[in-house]
């Protein structure tokens, strides 16, 4: 028993003064250490949740509504029969003959195979839509908003199972709430601007975005001598708050921002 | 038990990353077009009280008015229409619906009423409101005689404008200048004092002889100028109250361009002699005058710093004119313009971290601002001709006079006031009887 600690001990002294040795400070000559870098860690969604203009959210519900009409059943994708595809896949007509007749002179079952996967539901979305060429064309933002609505749509239900490790909003969910706030808040122009003019504002809310409660952190700031600038400050955030209800927030992960830090800061604007 | 332990261990890990998971998001950017207002015209709480000759006046109409074209010239407001207010200005001044008020898309709201109390003053109240949190923020009754409304309208707009924006007002306030008629042959100069909205213009002087550059001291009572006054060019001092006038100091030649010291007790000039002129400071009590500056070259335009402790001037010791920054005893003196073209007429501000001035590039004059230091060189317009800024009161706005071209010989030109925000935008002309030039800001009237 004893021998084998003292063993331990010993080659645990062994490689403790071997590390040592080897320390970068033991070395004599000095090392050029590379500047430090500060980063950080944002989480970014799979796919970006842009806010949707009204329009486009009615662009939607017609894409699908007319999706809702084409899709026969919503069950198992159907099986590999290259024949049945010409029923389901609206290609032109042309380019479906063109393709049949590919498939016969040669006769390859791997091509045979890729044109079966075109049939299955799921490949579908990715596929060149001929309803939507006209969409396609006229490149506003609104359509290229809803075409990323419809993948996130259908990915909400992998992501909740991923997002509740995760804590936060991604990075382009805070900006949606940022942008939002950005428009309401008025700030009041006489500030003193080497001050220290941040005002952190505490919000509860329900589920739809509504505000239940706000908060101003630092309270007893607002009765301070020689700090009125702070009150007209704080007043203004919660103006901008107030105007900002409901705020429109993500559809997903309500446990994530249901209690939400607001930081207004208004030295970058008023310094110029 | 040790499952209880790492149990309650990780709870206790758990819950702590609990409390910090609330998310902050930083709010960095806002909006800054001007503050949506609703100004609810003010009412006669009991016209029984009113006799005819001040119901004539209309005075509820009018002080509404004069607080609207205030907060709108101001361009931190937008007023909003009157016609689109739906409740009555007695029931939004008693007990607003916030609701009627923030349809209308204002944030904020000003109600008030006008009485007369039993020493036959104008008694007027006034009440600010945040329409969104819904809730009184200011409150305020003011006495006057009811002569002096104008007053009251411009005292209202500063708590309203400090209530608002964080920093004091500058409408309660005057602006004294040079009035100027005649042909440009025969130009008669007389001192002019007015509101800083242009109304009340009184002229203090009769033209007889030329006047410039009027200054005056922090109680706005007292004003110091230039006067060609037996075609002596000197500094004079005029009590605005009394009307006694003297001469400034006794010195053998030209005496121009003063200014009073921050605190009112000094006045800072220059004293041109043999074709050099220096600055001087002369103790106001007790009349010991003190040269502050010996080089041989034109010194001239100074201007005490906020605090009293730094002059600046402009001077052409480096070959061309540019400002200079020194003690108030006259000593470390340093050069702060290096720009390109020439600047003069520096001017500190009463916030104390700007120095505004006059730029004269390729033949164009420019207002400007730059830091104490010499850095942060900003233009905020450029014109034909221009010059002669003044700091409003809390250094926010700037008044200075333009000239145009006019035609041949400088026939048909003219001189009006101007102001301009220190952000470059908001320039608006004054309205003035004659033209005008070498406007000066006071301080508030009301401390």
């Amino acid at each position: 028993m004893y021998k084998s600690v003292s063993l331990s001990i010993l080659f645990h002294s062994i490689m403790i003064i071997l590390t040592a040795l080897s320390l970068p400070f033991m070395t004599k000559k000095p090392i050029m250490a590379p500047p430090v870098i500060a980063v950080d860690l944002i989480q970014i969604s799979e796919k970006t949740q842009l806010p949707f203009a009204p329009k486009a959210k009615e662009i939607i519900e017609k894409i699908k509504e007319e999706k809702e009409k084409r899709v026969v059943t919503k069950q198992a994708p159907p099986k590999i029969t290259p024949k049945e595809k010409p029923k389901t896949v609206p290609l032109p007509k042309e380019l479906k003959i063109e393709k049949k007749e590919e498939d016969k002179k040669k006769q390859n079952p791997e091509e045979v195979k890729e044109l079966s996967r075109q049939s299955s539901e799921f490949e579908k979305k990715e596929l060149f839509d001929p309803n939507k060429i006209a969409a396609l064309i006229d490149k506003s933002k609104e359509e290229i908003a809803e075409v990323q609505k419809k993948q996130t749509l259908e990915l909400t239900q992998n992501q909740d199972s991923r997002v509740m490790l995760d804590k936060g909003l991604t990075l382009s969910q805070e900006d949606a709430i940022k942008a939002q706030i950005y428009k309401c808040w008025n700030i009041p122009l006489g500030l003193p601007y080497d001050q220290n003019l941040l005002v952190r504002i505490r919000l509860k809310l329900n589920q739809d975005g509504t505000i239940v409660s706000s908060e101003i952190l630092d309270h007893a700031r607002m009765n301070r001598p020689g700090q009125g600038f702070y009150k007209v400050l704080a007043e203004s955030a919660l103006r901008a708050v107030k105007l900002c209800n409901p705020l429109r927030m993500p559809t997903t992960g309500y446990d994530r921002w249901k209690d939400l830090q607001l930081n207004f800061d208004a030295k970058e604007m008023l310094r110029g | 038990m040790k499952k209880i332990i790492f149990i309650t261990v990780s709870l206790f890990f758990f819950l702590i990353q609990q409390s910090f998971a609330v998310v902050k998001i930083d709010i960095t950017r806002g909006n800054l077009e001007p503050l949506p207002i609703a100004v609810s015209n003010f009412y006669l709480d009991n016209p029984a009280q009113f006799s005819p000759e001040l119901k004539k006046l209309k005075l509820d109409e009018k002080i509404s008015d004069v607080i609207k074209n205030n907060l709108t010239r101001s361009g931190l407001f937008n007023i909003i229409d009157p016609k689109s207010y739906i409740q009555s200005p007695k029931i939004a001044h008693l007990k607003p619906r916030f609701e009627d008020w923030a349809l209308i898309k204002s944030q904020v709201m000003v109600s008030g009423k006008l009485l007369i109390d039993s020493k036959k003053r104008l008694r007027v109240e006034f009440r600010l409101w945040d329409v969104v949190a819904a809730k009184e923020i200011e409150g305020l009754a003011l006495f006057a005689t009811p002569e002096s409304w104008r007053r009251i309208a411009h005292i209202i707009s500063d708590k309203i404008y400090e209530r608002l924006t964080g920093e004091s007002g500058y409408f309660d306030t005057r602006i004294i200048y040079v009035a100027e008629t005649g042909s440009k042959e025969q130009r008669v100069k007389r001192l002019a004092i007015m509101d800083q909205d242009g109304s009340n213009n009184k002229y203090l002087t009769l033209g007889n002889e030329l006047v410039l550059t009027p200054r005056f001291n922090p109680t706005a009572q007292i004003i110091t100028y230039m006067s060609y006054f037996k075609n002596l060019p000197r500094v004079y001092m005029l009590n605005i109250e009394t009307g006694i006038q003297e001469v400034v100091g006794d010195f053998p030649g030209m005496t121009f361009a003063p200014r009073f010291s921050p605190d009112g007790s000094k006045i800072i000039m220059s004293f041109a002699k043999d074709g050099n002129s220096d600055i001087y400071s002369m103790d106001i009590k007790s009349r010991i005058v003190e040269q502050l500056t010996s080089h041989p070259s034109i010194d001239t335009s100074p201007s005490y710093s906020a605090d009293g402790k730094f002059i600046t001037f402009n001077s052409d010791r480096s070959g061309a004119q540019q400002i200079y920054v020194m003690k108030s005893d006259g000593s470390q003196v340093k050069r702060i313009s290096f720009g390109e073209g020439l600047y003069g007429t520096p001017v500190w501000s009463p916030r104390g971290d700007l120095i505004a001035f006059t730029k004269i590039f390729k033949g164009k004059f420019y207002i400007g601002v730059m830091r104490s230091d010499g850095s942060g060189e900003r233009l905020l317009t450029e014109n034909f001709y221009q010059e002669a800024p003044s700091w409003s009161p809390n250094g926010r706005v700037l008044i200075f006079y333009r000239e145009t071209a006019g035609g041949k010989g400088g026939a048909g030109a003219s001189s009006a006031l101007w102001s301009i925000d220190l952000t470059g935008y908001n320039e608006k002309k004054i309205n003035t009887p004659t033209d005008a030039s070498d406007p000066a800001w006071s301080g508030l009237l009301s401390k």
